[in-house]
């Protein structure tokens, strides 16, 4: 038997997080994430690590920002209504730049909605579900191991640009086990010269604010926050292609749908229809270029989202709406079947030549 | 070869527990698995079902919507499943809960009285297990030993008294 044991993607981000030295955690219980919380509270007051259940959304997100500011990695998690209920403290973390872990367990919306799995809180992570001008580094998993995996890469990337990054899953993705290897690794330590911990009197005080009244200082900081955004889109990128070699049509797919687009890209291959598919991995910063590169060659692209099509639209910019691009999805926490995909990509191979 | 099993039953009778041995089994095998559990509100009582998908293959969608085999533990699951269940699968059946036959004709089915039997043995808790010794019996899907091993995966070792009336169980259903 392999070294690796089963668990679930919500107790694989616990794990994880503890193994990448997050040693603060801040939440509020809600379905289909709460395992993580669950874990975390059993965990931590064994290894010195702070657990604490906030009384709100709105306060855990909070606390983040405190210790974040303090330097010391830390991380929240939430599902979909309790994500919304964030974003304010986000858009604070963002603008005080600041590293620090979101995971958004997502269910169906908008309100209170349901506690089925969905994606469709594609908008709200990638396009700044909270005020002003930031953006996070999103990361879509599409299996336990990069549950754990992606949680790692996540603590690294945002103390690496000091930009906070949302791990952005489904309840699906949550609730499921399979096998994972979470080996110990080596945390890096960041140096983290502007945290505020305090001075031992031998060093001006450092200041952690997103406050700026002088419009031009504002500007600036803005400005300098988009170079660094320009240099995680130029060097972070990540996406995973299958059987795109000959592809003429391609299915663009994340996370759960991925898996789910995989299966039907398998049996229209055994049919004769040449598709592949490409798999965001960071959702922002967007695989533009590959996109682009695949629509040199692919005659259409399908887009396979639980959710009535939000990253279609990325999709759509990504190729300058060169190629025909169609959505395949259910939402509200209904999930497609393979039959549903493979329908779509025939219906395209049929009409797009 | 890839596997797609569903266990459905009420909240209670450990169909979760069952999907997560089955998927330590796969596991002890070196083949690739999934387990994904409904779920929802419902507790004890409630329904309550998983699916566990074996594979040689990297698993796709973990989603089991049309099982290979399923694992009916009260009525209302076969009643809703076995249209699912593909042509020529096979239905599990605990007898002494599920009054009717599989009415299915292209599946293979096996009826087996697994709550009698389990308070037979003294661990009514455990027709889960008998169950799934009958299903790993009657398909080949995994090793007796391999289940066997799995189990200690998921029986914790301070409750050696309960791995060993699980393996007793899992034995029952398998000789059955």
């Amino acid at each position: 038997m392999s070294n690796k044991v089963l668990m679930k993607g919500n107790e694989a981000i616990a794990e994880a997080a503890i193994k990448a030295g997050c040693r603060h955690y801040f939440g509020y219980p809600i379905t289909p994430q709460t395992e993580i919380a669950a874990y975390m509270a059993k965990r931590m007051p064994k290894i010195g690590g702070t657990f604490l259940q906030a009384e709100s959304e709105v306060s855990a997100i909070n606390m983040v920002y405190g210790v974040a500011g303090a330097g010391y990695r830390v991380m929240t998690s939430s599902s979909s209504p309790g994500i919304s209920l964030k974003q304010e403290g986000i858009s604070y973390i963002a603008g005080a730049d600041l590293p620090a872990l979101i995971v958004n367990v997502q269910r169906g919306g908008p309100g209170l909605g349901g506690i089925q799995p969905s994606q469709s809180d594609y908008f709200q992570a990638t396009k700044g579900g909270g005020h002003g001008d930031y953006r996070l580094i999103v990361v879509a998993p599409a299996s336990v191991q990069e549950m754990a995996d992606l949680t790692i890469k996540s603590f690294d990337l945002s103390d690496k640009y000091r930009v906070p990054a949302m791990l952005l899953a489904d309840g699906t993705l949550g609730q499921m086990m399979e096998p994972v290897s979470l080996p110990d690794i080596e945390v890096k330590e960041v140096e983290k010269p502007w945290a505020v911990r305090g001075t031992k009197g031998e060093r001006k005080h450092n200041i952690v604010n997103s406050l700026y009244l002088n419009p031009e200082k504002l500007e600036q900081t803005n400005f300098e926050r988009y170079e660094r955004y320009a240099e995680i889109e130029k060097n972070e990128v990540m996406y995973e292609e299958f059987m795109m070699e000959d592809a003429q049509y391609c299915v663009v797919s994340f996370g759960i749908a991925s898996r789910i687009s995989k299966n039907a890209v398998v049996e229209a291959r055994k049919q004769g229809i040449k598709v592949g598919l490409i798999r965001p991995i960071t959702l922002w910063p967007f695989p533009k270029a590959v996109l682009k590169k695949a629509a040199e060659t692919v005659k259409g692209f399908i887009s396979v989202e639980l959710s009535m099509g939000q990253m279609i639209e990325d999709v759509k910019l990504a190729i300058d709406c060169s190629r025909p691009v169609v959505l395949c999805n259910r939402t509200g926490g209904m999930i497609p079947s393979p039959e549903q995909v493979l329908e779509s990509i025939k219906n395209m191979a049929k009409e797009v030549k | 070869m890839t596997n797609e099993i569903l266990i459905a039953g009420f909240g209670g009778q450990g169909v979760l527990f069952a999907g997560k041995c089955l998927a330590y089994e796969g596991l002890e095998e070196n083949k690739q698995v999934s387990w994904l559990p409904s779920y929802g509100p419902e507790m004890r009582g409630g329904t309550a079902s998983c699916g566990v998908i074996i594979s040689d293959e990297p698993v796709g969608s973990p989603i089991v919507s049309k099982p290979t085999i399923l694992i009916a533990m009260n009525l209302p699951s076969l009643d809703r499943y076995e249209k699912d269940t593909v042509s020529g699968g096979k239905i599990f059946v605990d007898s002494s809960l599920i009054a009717r036959e599989v009415e299915r004709k292209d599946v293979d089915a096996f009826y087996i009285p697994a709550t009698r039997l389990a308070n037979e043995l003294g661990t009514p808790t455990l027709a889960n297990m008998i169950i799934l010794g009958k299903m790993i019996k009657e398909t080949g899907l995994v090793t007796l030993e391999s289940a066997t091993e799995a189990m200690k995966h998921v029986v914790s070792a301070k409750r050696a008294s309960l791995l060993e009336a699980n393996i007793k169980a899992l034995q029952t259903g398998y000789n059955y």
